[in-house]
């Protein structure tokens, strides 16, 4: 149903292309993630669901790619097939590991993940420590994050006794603090009230500008896809595959709130909800055809 | 004084419970300790009134103070400490060499799903049998010197260790094992920083119930073929009709009991602070 896209591109800064061009860049060297006609099938029950169907895709080295998404569409599974916690149906899914001495990936995981029997510390910490990293190096790395994150006073704390948006931020600092080659995020900030995300967001551009690290990165907003990505991907509501790639063209270092008074801005974040909206539309259209042949089947 | 404002003063039990409505329905852990201490005093009281009073046959429920006057002779003669040492020791080995196997092949089990598939029927099939069933088939094969209690206590212990663990590794959310997947946590590591600590309110739950297994165990294994323990001690007094002597036995195996169990809820104070102060 979706294996060619018919958007056209459109005038302006606004670059829309169909999920076929991005087969070109595969002939980049600088390719870091190189998926070919993933699918993904779960058995639910003995019936099987196709949660990704033929999905390509090419994120180079150091690129800030972004996905949206209706819910349900496959995002996170697609995250973790590329954090290898799933594996593919069908499909090639090459990941390129190339700095030594550093892991390959570090995923923050969508909701609760930290551990309830681990301090804030021993929870930031915890890539490094299974590493083996000199202690002192240790020290310093997870100090720093702590830091950013605002955490540091809180570093002996258990997880029950912070709220839900500092836990979000133990898991963010682990993440960070783990120094990993691609950064895999699972909507990381949707737990957090404004004014953190925001200064998180500022903070996670400043830390990019610093490393270039290829990042993915989850998110349902498309204010966030816009003002953090390079390039966005728009997936199609269930089965997920790619709909459109949108590529955002501000320059870096961005600065967060200055960015959202550029009128391209507007621009981008309205084709981006162009694409979505029959996306939207059409995975609620399915939830409501279920609800009701399932209220035929139970005769309500 | 010059304070301009004061406080109330500092409600006392009492006026907070006449506040509350009456005695009864105060709530409050004062009020709970009280109930717990005033029950068995009361019930005790009425022991000794109808003991006294000829209601009841002393010759099987001979007056609490009797009873006291008994354990007090048998500490100040020497008589006593000899059993109570004996059975601690027993209970001490049998619990440790219960424990440390039953922990390793929990935690194994729940890891790893062919050797849940090996052991799990075998376990689960074992586990209806009564342990005192036990007791002949563990004589005739570990004779009748020490090794046969200790054997006795570890099977006790065992048992609900290794069912909880298993229970417990099991019901760690996947989510974490991802987590230490993806943060590179070796087989080893997962053990200790996952399975061992995600388990462990279900394994203090079953080292608690071994542990008051084993004290049922030992008790039993001393009454045969075994001449110190506390077991023995009542078992003896049985046989020479001191039924004083057979009150203190079960009332000191009561205390260790109850020593044993504040001792493990404050070593899972100490192993699990990660837990919401209850
Ligand atoms: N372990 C699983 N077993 C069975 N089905 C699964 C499993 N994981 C995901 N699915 C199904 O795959 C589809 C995609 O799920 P996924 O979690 O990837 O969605 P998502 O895009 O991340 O959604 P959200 O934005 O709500 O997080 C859903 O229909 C879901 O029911
Ligand atoms: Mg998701």
């Amino acid at each position: 149903m979706t294996g060619h896209a018919t958007e056209a591109p459109t005038p302006g800064p606004v670059t829309v292309t169909g999920a076929t061009t991005a087969a070109a860049d595969a002939a980049a060297d600088n390719v870091k993630v190189r998926i070919r006609g993933l699918t993904k099938e779960f058995d639910v029950k003995g019936r099987s669901v196709t949660a990704l169907q033929e999905l390509d895709l090419d994120i180079p080295r150091g690129q800030f790619f972004m996905i949206v998404g209706p819910s349900g569409c496959g995002k996170t599974t697609l995250l973790r097939i590329m954090a290898h916690l799933d594996s593919p149906t069908r499909g090639e899914v090459e990941v390129r590991h190339s700095a030594e001495g550093r892991p390959e990936n570090s995923m923050i995981f969508q909701g609760d993940s930290i551990f309830p029997w681990m301090t804030v510390w021993e929870n930031a910490s915890y890539g490094l420590r299974m590493r083996g990293v000199d202690k002192a190096e240790v020290r310093d790395t997870v100090g720093h994050y702590l830091d950013k994150t605002g955490l540091t006073d809180f570093k002996d704390c258990y997880p029950h006794q912070l709220s839900g948006g500092m836990r979000q931020r133990v898991s963010i600092s682990r993440a960070f603090a783990n120094d990993p080659d691609i950064l895999l995020m699972d909507e990381p900030f949707s737990a957090l009230d404004e004014q953190n995300k925001t200064l998180l967001q500022d903070e996670l551009l400043r830390i990019w500008d610093e490393t270039r690290k290829t990042v993915v990165f989850i998110t349902h907003s498309v204010d966030e896809a816009v003002t953090l990505g390079d390039r966005i991907m728009v997936m199609t509501a269930h089965p997920g595959t790619a709909k459109a790639f949108v590529d955002v063209p501000f320059e870096r270092p961005r600065d967060v709130l200055d960015l959202r008074h550029r009128p391209e801005y507007g621009e981008i974040v309205y084709e981006i909800w162009q694409q979505l909206r029959d996306e939207v539309s059409r995975s609620q259209q399915r939830d409501r055809a279920a609800t009701t042949s399932s209220r035929r089947r139970f005769g309500r | 004084m010059a304070t301009t404002t004061t406080a109330p003063p500092a409600p006392t039990a009492q006026t907070r419970a006449r506040r509350r409505g009456g005695w009864l329905s105060a709530p409050g852990r004062g009020r709970d300790r009280l109930l717990a201490v005033a029950t068995p005093l009361i019930l005790l009281a009425i022991w000794e009134a109808l003991a006294r009073s000829g209601a009841i046959d002393v010759r099987f429920f001979p007056p609490p103070s009797s009873i006291l006057e008994q354990m007090a002779r048998l500490m100040s003669n020497g008589e006593l400490w000899p059993h109570l040492f004996a059975s601690l020791r027993r209970l001490f080995i049998g619990f440790w060499v219960g424990l440390v196997p039953a922990l390793v092949i929990g935690v194994v089990m729940g890891l790893s799903r062919p050797v849940r598939a090996a052991l799990g029927p075998l376990i689960s099939g074992t586990y209806p049998i009564p342990k005192s069933a036990l007791l002949p088939l563990i004589l005739l094969i570990f004779g009748l010197g020490e090794t046969s209690k200790v054997v006795m206590v570890a099977i006790g212990v065992f048992y609900p260790v290794v069912l909880n663990t298993v229970a417990g590794v099991a019901q760690i959310a996947p989510m974490y094992y991802d987590v230490s997947k993806n943060f590179g946590a070796s087989r080893w590591q997962v053990f200790k920083t996952v399975a061992v600590p995600g388990a462990m309110p279900s394994i203090m739950t079953g080292i608690e119930l071994g542990a008051g297994l084993g004290l049922i165990l030992i008790a039993i294994a001393e009454m045969v073929g075994a001449k110190s323990g506390l077991g023995y001690m009542i078992w003896n007094a049985w046989q020479l009709y001191s039924v004083e002597t057979m009150y203190v036995g079960l009332l000191v195996i009561a205390i260790i009991g109850y020593v044993m169990s504040l001792l493990l809820a404050e070593v899972s104070r100490l192993l699990m602070p990660w837990r919401a102060d209850r």
